[in-house]
């Protein structure tokens, strides 16, 4: 239901905008505008003077087989700890939806998690899994499994994908509860009657129920790991070891902090300003108006 | 289709004891409609039944076999809820199939079956919608198909028609009672609304607080409630009750007004002096002189009758449903015929028969 509110001039509605304007316009439009601007321009080595140069910073991007490289295992870092946190949040989320004892102690420490900074988060893993000083990294290592994310690649975006999808976990379990507790528990009953037994229940009664769900947060987690995992790579393992674990958004700080690189930064960061605004238009138009019960 | 036995079956949450034993057999193709005000235990019983709540004590068996114990999967039974509980993600010959596909009926039989109970409720043209596009009465007979095409051994309905507006749900009662009679299938029926009880069952289990007050035909519930629970509940308006005892031998009450009534169909088996309280149907009070007086208080027009509520001199109410519109305030001589008589023990609430000649 929309209700439809009418005021008397324009001063009282503009000054009720206004803060949300001036936040969006500073904090958003701003920096996005700047990083478009850089994004055509090339810096001398000294960063004394800029000249334009078109497109030609995105071709080198584009381009670039080390850029490449990154796109890809971002792909496969966001595609991992978004299904990775989608999954482990659908079994809790499952499970504290049954008659339990404790459920609501149980609910409030699963959400707790969010609560964490993602630097705070980071230093909690490597406390972990730290070779030396992290508890399950000497564990592994006295055991014989040599464990050294440090040196391992793989091992280091193991790490950062757990961490990473740690982090979200409560966010989706919230979700996934609460579409869970909007289905009618006739619904389900009616589905016992008619001969279904748990696990079938739930994969053709309460799984396409909860698809709505499922994909909007589908959309929000892919958001996440492409650029809210920053704070956590960077704690862990600062995109190594080598480039074992730089995502894009890990490179765009690469390049243009360290580097000093601006343009090719700016250009990257406008790469993946698109991509997102590409997730968005697909969460709201496609998403919202076809999955729909 | 198959008969149901219910032995001493108890239910209670934690302390709370909601069903006190109830035992009731049902016969095969019977439809019992269980009766009675909310709370009463009446759907936790169905739910029982249905497996989806299990018993404390006592037994369920189903067409001879003990069920008791055993998951709503495994009892063979369909239910119509009271607020439908279709899949929405499904179209409504999914809905209707789900069952049977479970079963693992091959499609083209689940299809040939789907469309019959379809057109036999006169959706057969909806088959393709989800349940957000339908109408309240259309979900209603989905509900229905999606019981009719199981075959079940039994139908259990909770209260499957207080979401309708009253044409339609007087429309669906109808409908409901011609195709459980044409398919014959064993039925418990639960409601509230005595009017539904009282058209739709074979039998009536009047519940309240948790014990079958009565089991027995809608007329005979009507005509010899087994005690002032059900003299009240069922009818409409309610029973109206007046303090007496017994004289004459049990022959006659004397009401504590003074008026004083023989009892044409016989002693009832209790000494002088007990105290008992007697029951009349507001339509069976005729308006005359020699009876009781009341001061009106209100009346209410029906078109054709009119419900008369008022007062006796010492404040008890009474409720008389008299033919004509006719009628003003002040008082109103009531005459009460004496085969009309309720007689009931005012300690226990219970009927009292007369005795055996």
């Amino acid at each position: 239901m929309q209700k439809k509110v009418i005021f008397k001039g324009w001063v009282l509605p503009v000054a009720l905008l206004l803060p949300q304007l001036v936040i969006t316009g500073v904090f958003f439009f701003w920096p996005a505008g700047q990083a478009v601007y850089q994004s055509f321009l090339r810096e001398d080595a000294f960063g004394l003077s800029s000249q334009f140069v078109g497109f030609e910073n995105f071709a080198d991007v584009l381009t670039d087989p080390t850029w490449l490289d990154a796109a890809g295992r971002t792909v496969l870092f966001s595609s991992a700890v978004a299904g990775l946190a989608l999954a482990v949040a659908l079994f809790l989320a499952v499970q504290a939806d049954k008659h339990i004892r404790g459920a609501d102690t149980y609910k409030t420490l699963l959400i707790w998690p969010y609560a964490v900074a993602p630097a705070v988060a980071a230093v909690l893993w490597l406390f972990m899994f730290h070779p030396n000083i992290g508890l399950f990294g000497r564990m592994l290592n006295g055991l014989g499994i040599p464990w050294d994310y440090k040196l391992n690649g793989g091992q280091a975006m193991l790490l950062v994908i757990l961490a990473s999808a740690w982090k979200q976990v409560s966010y989706n379990f919230i979700f996934f509860l609460a579409g869970l507790q909007s289905i009618p528990k006739s619904v389900l009953e009616a589905a016992a009657i008619d001969g279904a037994r748990p696990m079938r229940r739930f994969w053709t009664v309460v799984f396409p129920l909860l698809t709505p769900t499922a994909f909007f947060l589908l959309v929000v987690n892919l958001v996440y790991a492409f650029f809210d995992t920053f704070g956590v790579i960077h704690s862990l393992t600062q995109g190594g070891p080598g480039k074992a674990t730089e995502t894009l958004i890990y490179r765009v700080y690469t390049d243009g902090v360290m580097n000093l690189n601006l343009g090719s930064s700016a250009a990257q960061s406008v790469i993946l300003m698109i991509l997102v605004i590409a997730l968005t238009v697909v969460q709201f138009r496609y998403i919202e108006r076809k999955v729909h019960y | 289709m198959a008969t149901l036995h219910l032995h001493d079956v108890k239910k209670a949450f934690a302390s709370t004891h909601v069903l006190h034993g109830i035992n009731l057999d049902v016969a095969d193709g019977e439809m019992i409609v269980i009766v009675g005000a909310s709370g009463c235990g009446k759907s936790t019983l169905l739910r029982i039944v249905a497996g989806l709540e299990t018993a404390t004590s006592g037994q369920v068996i189903i067409g001879g076999q003990e069920v008791t114990g055993l998951e709503p999967a495994d009892r063979d039974v369909a239910m119509v809820f009271q607020n439908y509980a279709l899949y929405p993600h499904m179209t409504v010959a999914q809905n209707m199939g789900y069952g049977l596909k479970i079963r693992g009926l091959p499609r083209l039989e689940i299809d040939k079956r789907v469309q019959a109970a379809a057109d036999l409720l006169g959706i057969g043209h909806l088959l393709d919608r989800r349940p957000r596009q339908l109408s309240g009465g259309q979900r209603q007979r989905v509900a229905m198909g999606r019981a009719i095409v199981r075959e079940p051994k039994l139908f259990l309905f909770d209260e499957p028609l207080s979401n309708l507006d009253a044409k339609l749900r007087v429309q669906m009662r109808a409908e409901i009672r011609r195709l459980q009679k044409r398919l014959g299938v064993t039925s418990l029926f639960v409601t509230h609304d005595q009017v539904e009880a009282m058209t739709l069952g074979d039998r009536l289990v009047v519940m309240n607080q948790g014990r079958a007050a009565q089991v027995a035909t809608p007329m005979e519930v009507w005509a010899k409630p087994a005690d002032t629970y059900v003299a009240g509940f069922i009818g409409s308006p309610s029973m109206n009750f007046l303090p007496g005892t017994l004289e004459a031998g049990g022959t006659a009450v004397r009401l504590d007004h003074g008026l004083l009534l023989p009892l044409p169909d016989g002693r009832r088996g209790a000494p002088d002096g007990h105290k008992v309280t007697l029951g009349i149907r507001p339509e069976h009070l005729l308006p005359g002189t020699g009876g009781l007086s009341m001061q009106v208080e209100l009346v209410e027009p029906l078109g054709g009758e009119s419900v008369i509520h008022g007062r006796l001199p010492d404040g008890t109410a009474l409720t008389a449903r008299l033919p004509g519109t006719a009628h003003g305030e002040g008082t109103l001589g009531v005459i009460l015929p004496l085969e009309s008589l309720h007689v009931f023990d005012a300690e226990t609430g219970r009927r009292m028969e007369p005795a055996a000649h």
